[in-house]
């Protein structure tokens, strides 16, 4: 009977097709890489079970034999380190996107955010600011760049308090500890949070871009899989959907110079 | 170096062991002698934090502590600002999360004292809190000191509540714990190391003082 089953498996098996791989992917993905994912599974029968969190934890969890099979990480330094260290299959780095930062406020703040922008920080109705950890988030870093830029962080520095993360951050400000946050694009248009406050998209050129990466894991036992959903992440439909929740994609052209 | 966050947390210790023997002593003593039925009910809630995870504390925490949340609108009132990223919040959540540790022992102690010293003493026409402060407390000094030690010890080692409603402020919520945790987050596992390895020292040193007193290697009492 088990033979049978193990046998019908084996034949049933083409390619990259009908399995599973596990992804871990940074929070700021969740709500991109669950349609992500469905759309993948949909089109080419294999699974994909998303793990989501810090890609700190996951780049020490993977150096140290992690069963993931890809890697996607909201710090490119990470992706880069992992494929220095030969724990990522060689060739396979992709710079999926870039970030966008928000500023985030809650609904009823007595501030202009949309009039005033950053500047909307220094009003003293807010009292306290929301932002990841610069020291390790990348987005933090973003923030702490664009309140630099601005050149106000001198002023606002004594107002921040510091999240673990951008999911974090969100936290804080939405129980009404923080009145503003800095937070990700593709939080502050998901479905959790779109219609509970309010943003300002901070230009792009305030801060060094977010670049995100992904990897297929050198230890990965189904490489032709996680390389197939890293295709359909590269490819137009997979674009689009990035775009749609808040990321900039790379044009075709530096997929090409990034995969050579 | 990790000073800074260690000696907040040693601060931070301190002054939440102290409260809670404040708290602890009257509500162990309740809890050891009264005979009421309903007693289980608030055991219950003591030992809570010892079963919850420090999440569900530290999301109550940071709900509750928001200028919608009771005690955030009670703590705005009289003091202007919120209660969530100041030493003050981590101090209350960290009184929470301690209780068991304070309580328990002392309960313990105080139960463990033996009654006919106790109807000895009231005989002798003393009241209920000079038998308290002459017979049953020097007789618990072990159960005390168990009690501040633990409480404090656990209360350096406190990580999930503190990462939930602290904000990592350098000098104000940052203890040692999140120190550490922001150090591996970064990579940087020099300065991890470091501040590891004296929490682990220090909790050490706490457990050999708890076990060695209570198989009386040290005379911290008179001698009876």
């Amino acid at each position: 009977m088990l033979l049978v089953v193990v046998l019908a498996a084996l034949s049933s098996a083409r390619p990259a097709s009908g399995q599973e791989i596990a992804v871990a992917a940074a929070a700021d993905l969740k709500f991109a890489m669950g349609e992500l994912a469905a759309n993948f599974e949909k089109q080419t029968g294999n699974k994909v079970n998303v793990t989501y969190g810090s890609s700190g934890n996951f780049f020490s969890q993977i150096q140290n034999g992690a069963p993931f099979d890809l890697f996607f990480s909201a710090d490119l330094e990470y992706a880069k380190k992992l494929e220095a260290g030969g724990q990522a299959e060689p060739g396979t780095l992709y710079n999926y996107a870039v970030g966008r930062i928000v500023i985030w406020m809650p609904p009823g703040t007595k501030v202009d955010l949309n009039a005033q922008g950053m500047n909307a920080l220094l009003d003293s109705a807010i009292r306290k600011i929301a932002i990841a950890n610069p020291v390790h988030a990348p987005y933090g870093r973003a923030a702490v760049a664009a309140l630099k830029k601005a050149g106000i962080y001198e002023k606002v520095e004594p107002k921040l308090v510091y999240g673990e993360n951008i999911s974090q951050a969100a936290q804080f400000v939405q129980s009404g500890n923080a009145q503003a946050g800095f937070i990700a694009l593709s939080l502050a248009i998901s479905p959790a949070m779109k219609d509970s406050g309010e943003m300002w998209l901070i230009p792009a050129e305030l801060h060094p871009p977010i670049e995100q990466a992904a990897v297929v894991v050198r230890n990965s036992q189904k490489k032709e899989a996680a390389k197939a959903f890293l295709e359909y992440i590269k490819s137009a439909a997979g674009k689009a959907v990035m775009d749609r929740y808040g990321f900039t994609t790379p044009p075709a052209s530096e997929v090409k110079r990034k995969a050579a | 170096m990790m000073a800074g966050p260690l000696l907040l947390s040693l601060k931070l210790a301190a002054v939440v062991a102290l409260l809670l023997l404040v708290v602890g002593v009257p509500a162990a003593y309740w809890l050891a002698f009264s005979r009421w039925r309903g007693k289980f009910l608030l055991e219950s809630v003591v030992a809570l934090p010892l079963v919850l995870p420090p999440t569900v504390l530290g999301y109550y925490a940071l709900m509750s502590m928001g200028p919608r949340g009771p005690l955030g609108k009670l703590w705005i009132a009289f003091f202007g600002h919120g209660l969530a990223f100041t030493f003050g919040g981590l101090v209350l959540a960290s009184v929470l999360y301690s209780l068991p540790f304070t309580v328990q022992p002392l309960t313990a102690a105080f139960g463990s004292v033996d009654r006919k010293l106790l109807d000895a003493s009231a005989v002798l026409g003393a009241g209920k809190l000079r038998t308290f402060w002459r017979v049953i407390l020097p007789l618990s000094i072990p159960g005390v000191v168990t009690a501040v030690v633990l409480s404090f010890a656990h209360t350096v080692g406190e990580f999930g509540v503190v990462l939930m409603v602290g904000g990592n402020l350098a000098g104000v919520t940052r203890t040692a714990s999140i120190a550490v945790y922001d150090d591996v987050q970064a990579l940087d596992y020099a300065a991890a190391n470091q501040t590891a390895l004296v929490l682990l020292l220090i909790s050490f040193a706490v457990l050999c003082a708890v076990y060695g007193m209570n198989r009386r290697v040290w005379k911290l009492w008179p001698a009876s």
